[in-house]
């Protein structure tokens, strides 16, 4: 399993770890029973993203791919925000291997949901900003698929 | 002499380094004396000579006769063509059934679950907490459909060793044939294939410091059999091709040698592990999987909860230090390992399990950095994971 420099990178390194408290939105994609769980806090002023936190559990490719995810939505609006895909999280992190693609959807899922949680906090409905586009667990377990 | 290496290998259980001994004694097979085995002039008659010394000497490590050693490409080819090779011959007096457990390696379950399209029934016994097969469950399992047990001597993840004799005796009181899969015991534990009543034994030479690519099984005398590869008379024309007679010398030379330095290795290898397990142990919600009795002498399998098994190998990776785990990400599907599960830990739990298999040259210098980095790094990864605060309040 040959992860790439910036995964390693990441991985080492880890961007934006931790926990906002209080936050304006929270995420949370996967569960420990499939081996990652992740946990995206946002704080949003103005439409902007201000800041982001995160807690993995998870492999190399998982932390790597939550630090990215966080590097690239932060200070946006949640509109260039809301339009992350796991495909962009893979390619600046400089590739996954084809058994570590979950992992970058995995990101994109939790920071998602954490928008799709501001939304609703605001009375707003998630699907304005978001469309259809929060993907679906990639894992098969029966807890992800309730 | 070669440079000393910068980093701690503990992935003993994986592989091992050839000794120079071993080269010493496969060296002259490759250029000097590089003939045929089946040729008859003398360069033919010297490579022949060599391979049956080796499979001599093979043969008084386990304890059987040279003519019942047959040497292989690996100890998956060897287990393949047990479990295969018993069911096939068997189906013909309409025996149907092996029995074996849910913890093998994938060379048995997988030949398994082949003979299974095939049409076999197989039985895959339970093992319990400390990770052994237990005897008693094992001969009610016994029907007179049973064609073959296999059990393996010890475990590939875990170390537990199982009660290799007590199934030996068993299967041989029932007149059923028993294979033993001791890829990872041969060489770091004593076998004795007669006293032991085991009728087939796959071994591989890498696990015990010699080379790569060659393995052997031990198929005692009288016992039908069909021929694995046809062809020549290469290996009494049950595996036919030209003969690897270096690594057949390698074999029997490193296994002679791992038999001859046992004891020494293994009065030396166990205290070194217990004081690894016990620190290790000590780290908030740890556990130990398998049996801590019946355990191979460098062996150590724990896991540590709120963790992912391959973070912790890559952070102890760019610390150098070479270790392995069950965890499903290092394996590239997304089920933790089939033995962790099997001994019934949570999936959670076997996520983050770390195995340590120590050679026999570990310090206890080294013992004492691995558990400072091990402790290190797990407190590190915690503290990236959304679950960890909410686990430790319980």
């Amino acid at each position: 399993m040959a992860y790439s420099e910036m995964v390693m990178d990441h991985f080492t390194n880890p961007r934006n770890v931790g926990e906002l408290d209080p936050a304006d939105g929270v995420g949370e994609a996967g569960n420990a029973r499939c081996g990652d769980q992740m946990r995206i806090t946002l704080r949003i002023r103005d439409g902007i993203i201000e800041d982001v936190k995160f807690l993995t559990l998870g492999c190399g490719a998982a932390i790597a791919s939550s630090s990215m995810a966080t590097e690239m939505i932060k200070g946006r609006p949640i509109s260039q925000a809301a339009k992350l895909t796991d495909r962009a999280v893979a390619e600046a992190l400089g590739g996954l291997p084809p058994a570590k693609l979950h992992c970058s959807l995995l990101a994109e899922r939790a920071i998602k949901l954490a928008l799709a949680d501001y939304c609703t906090r605001r009375g707003l409905d998630p699907a304005e900003i978001l469309g259809e586009s929060v993907p679906d667990c990639p894992c098969s377990c029966e807890e992800c698929s309730l | 002499m070669p440079e000393q290496p910068n980093y701690i290998y503990a992935d003993n259980a994986a592989t091992t380094p050839l000794l120079q001994p071993v080269l010493e004694a496969m060296l002259p097979y490759y250029i000097e004396n590089f003939g045929n085995p089946s040729a008859v002039y003398k360069a033919g008659r010297t490579a022949k000579r060599a391979l049956e010394e080796a499979r001599e000497r093979t043969a008084r490590c386990i304890n059987c006769l040279p003519q019942e050693i047959y040497f292989t490409a690996s100890g998956t080819e060897a287990d393949n063509w047990a479990i295969k090779g018993v069911a096939h011959a068997m189906a013909k007096q309409g025996k149907t059934q092996i029995i074996t457990s849910k913890i093998e390696h994938h060379a048995v379950l997988h030949t398994c679950a082949a003979l299974e399209k095939e049409g076999f029934s197989v039985i895959y016994l339970d093992v319990h907490e400390n990770g052994r097969v237990v005897p008693e469950e094992l001969e009610a399992a016994l029907t007179d459909q049973t064609a073959l047990v296999s059990i393996m001597y010890a475990n590939n993840e875990t170390g537990t060793i199982q009660p290799v004799s007590e199934i030996g005796k068993i299967c041989r009181k029932h007149g059923v044939l028993f294979h033993t899969d001791a890829v990872q015991a041969a060489g770091h534990l004593p076998i004795d294939v007669a006293a032991q009543n085991i009728d087939l034994l796959s071994l591989s030479a890498h696990k015990f410091n010699g080379p790569k690519g060659i393995g052997a099984l031990y198929i005692r005398q009288g016992i039908f059999f069909p021929n694995l590869i046809d062809g020549g008379t290469q290996e009494r024309g049950r595996r036919a091709g030209t003969e690897n007679v270096a690594g057949a010398v390698g074999l029997s030379v490193a296994l002679e040698l791992a038999c001859a330095s046992m004891a020494e290795r293994t009065a030396r290898l166990i205290p070194l592990r217990d004081k690894l397990t016990d620190g290790l142990l000590k780290i908030e919600r740890s556990r130990l999987n398998g049996d801590r009795e019946h355990r191979l002498p460098g062996h150590i399998s724990v896991c540590f909860e709120g963790i992912e098994g391959e973070s912790l190998l890559l952070m102890l990776d760019l610390k150098g230090i070479c270790a392995s785990s069950g965890s499903a990400c290092t394996s590239g599907s997304l089920d933790p390992s089939h033995v962790l599960l099997a001994l019934g830990i949570p999936p959670e739990i076997a996520h983050g399990s770390l195995r340590l298999s120590l050679p026999d040259d570990f310090t206890e210098s080294e013992a004492d950095t691995v558990l400072q980095t091990v402790t290190e790094l797990v407190a590190r990864l915690r503290s990236l994971s959304p679950l960890w605060k909410k686990t430790r309040r319980g």
